[in-house]
């Protein structure tokens, strides 16, 4: 199979004004997406990624640049892309009012499915997602992961080819977000191509098959999760020592380039002789008696390439629509 | 580039498209009113109190000219009154789907761009019909009566419904003008408290000053008020001789005329600039 872009996305820049301030949301943003391949979209809240998503998904239209998604313009092409691709947000876009099923059917109606197949798709759908026995219900009284499965199946109505998942797990517990990865692995392993933004830095890790950093509306970094923690340095060997008086001692012995954290006791040092080096500095440390709480190889996160990369620690905290709003207005602040 | 385009079925389009999306959403906009049955309860409450209020409060004080009874000058007004304020439901349903991320789904859909809003606006009618028929049964309890037969009956009701049309196409572009529903409901009773009060709904236009009393003649809830009350052969006192006077229901169509002309296209214009 040849291989395709399933987005392209070029200079897409999108300024939100109002009467105080003008944000630049997107300044200047590339993307490139290939077929079947699953796109993270890293970023801490107000980076730019749901605005990306909303113009991909012909919510919004660039201020500048151009965007192409499964081969249609998003901008002048729009009517025809919305038939090939499905969205689901971090808010659930379902009714309340009506019950789930009513609300898949009214969805698959509005793809323009025949009646019949959009009854039976969404069956199928009530099924897939676990929400038969609450299929009759009204929304209203779904659990927040059954909004968000139900807001997921809503996406996949029309059997889309080009799926955006815009932080599909924010907000959930822990066992809802793990039940969200299998399903959108299963999706994955059917061939749909995804993209896919989240704050979680485990969840690009765990999901993408490559993972674009947005920072102030740009793509900072691009790669697979082991290129872009390579790109932070290789290994490093960590040593906390019980006693703070030990540490200069400790850091001795580990030699040129160590980094000193005193509050945790901790030292860090690049490691190019591995495991091999990591044993010689245990026999070391016992011999000089240093007592110490732990010690270990360490990969680098995507924590450390986050910082590393954008001179701030990525956020993590779940936010409301309000919240999203201000933060996307707030996107042009520059960090500290 | 090359890219394989993905369609595996034409987006359709064309009036057909759009008669049929607008009738899905007219439909989910239906069902949902008997799951927010509060609403519907308390427009139906607020228009017989309006009912009783006038009826027996002021309906003594207020002295029609030429004689006829209060009772059947008044419910022809309390008609046009309730279904001026459609446009207030309409606003509150436009502004809560808008805040809320349905609106989001339906815009990523390959669904007709209009059928948000003519959903809307067809569903609104249908709402407003419904309580236009509670209204008439206790407008029968208190003394009410068509006089005339079944035809001129069923144009009075068809020139309210037309006339809520209208109304909800106001209540769209505020809707979508507006950034919360209290906000929104604000608006509303601001502007549609003067325009159903200063009018021939509650007193004869006779009582009021003379520069207010052209206002009160042309007013649109006043058209619409005494055309119903001429259809139905109600009693009708209007002040002097004059279009609005003679010719109630034509102008009340042309209000009706004018209203959707200046407002379908700004709620359309509106709705298409989400996106910007």
């Amino acid at each position: 199979m040849p291989e395709t872009n399933a987005i392209t996305a070029e200079g897409l820049v999108k300024v939100y004004k109002s009467r105080k301030s003008e944000v630049r949301a997107l300044d200047g943003l590339d993307l490139i997406v290939e077929e079947g391949t699953v796109l993270g979209l890293l970023g801490p809240n107000g980076a730019g990624k749901t605005t990306t998503v909303r113009i991909l998904a012909t919510l919004l239209r660039p201020d500048a640049g151009r965007a192409t998604v499964a081969g249609y313009d998003v901008v002048k092409e729009a009517q025809e892309l919305r038939s090939v691709i499905g969205l689901s947000g971090q808010y659930a876009a379902v009714d309340e009012n009506l019950t789930g099923r009513e609300n898949l059917t009214m969805f698959g109606r509005l793809y323009q499915l025949p009646a019949t197949e959009a009854r039976k798709r969404a069956d199928e759908l009530l099924e897939q997602f676990e929400l038969t026995d609450a299929a009759n219900r009204t929304v209203k009284t779904y659990s927040g992961g059954m909004r968000r499965r139900l807001d997921l199946g809503s996406a996949l109505i029309g059997r889309p080819r080009l799926l955006f998942l815009d932080e599909p797990t924010t907000g959930l517990d822990p066992r809802s977000r793990l039940g969200m990865w299998d399903v959108i692995r299963r999706l994955v392993r059917e061939g749909v191509t995804l993209l896919l933004t989240t704050q979680y830095l485990e969840e690009a890790d765990a999901l993408a098959h490559t993972i674009a950093v947005v920072d102030h509306g740009k793509i900072i970094a691009r790669g697979t999760a082991d290129e872009l923690k390579s790109q932070v340095g290789g290994e490093r060997i960590e040593v906390v020592v019980r006693n703070s008086s030990d540490m200069g001692k400790a850091a001795q012995l580990l030699g040129d380039g160590h980094k000193l954290d005193e509050h945790t006791r901790r030292i860090t040092i690049p490691s190019n002789g591995g495991a091999q080096r990591l044993v010689q500095l245990v026999r070391d440390l016992d011999e000089a008696s240093i007592p110490i709480d732990d010690i270990g190889l360490r990969r680098p996160t995507l924590d450390d390439v986050f910082l590393s990369l954008t001179g701030h620690a990525a956020e993590q905290v779940p936010v409301t629509e309000e919240d999203r709003l201000t933060a996307q207005r707030a996107a042009g602040r520059t960090p500290a | 580039m090359t890219t394989a385009r993905l369609s595996t079925r034409a987006p359709g389009g064309g009036v057909g498209q759009a008669v049929r999306d607008g009738l899905i959403v007219m439909g989910r906009n239906l069902r949902r009113i008997p799951r927010i049955p509060e609403l519907a309860i308390f427009a139906i409450l607020q228009s017989i109190m309006f009912v009783l209020l006038f009826a027996f409060v002021f309906g003594g004080a207020i002295p029609l000219p030429g004689g006829g009874n209060y009772k059947e000058f008044l419910m022809p007004g309390i008609f046009a009154q309730t279904i001026a304020f459609a446009s207030a439901t309409t606003t509150i349903g436009i502004t809560d789907d808008m805040t809320k991320g349905i609106i989001d789904r339906f815009r990523s859909l390959p669904m007709a761009r209009s059928a948000v809003l003519t959903g809307r606006t067809l569903s609104d009618v249908i709402y407003n019909g419904g309580i236009l028929i509670v209204l008439m049964l206790s407008g029968l309890v208190v003394g009410w009566t068509v006089r005339t037969g079944p035809v001129e009956f069923l144009a009075g009701v068809g020139l309210l419904l037309l006339f809520a049309f209208a109304m909800s196409w106001i209540g769209v572009w505020l809707g979508l003008s507006v950034p919360t529903v209290e906000v929104a409901q604000q608006v509303g009773f601001t502007v549609l408290f003067p325009i159903t009060f200063v009018s021939n709904v509650f007193v004869p236009t006779q009582t009021l000053p003379d520069w207010l009393r052209p206002f009160a003649e042309w007013n649109p809830v006043s058209t619409l008020t005494a055309a119903t009350r001429q259809l139905w052969g109600n009693p009708n006192p209007f002040a002097a001789t004059g279009f609005p006077a003679e010719q109630p229901i034509l102008l009340t169509l042309i209000w009706i005329a004018i209203i959707l002309a200046i407002f379908v296209p700004l709620g359309v214009r509106r709705y298409r600039s989400i996106s910007r």
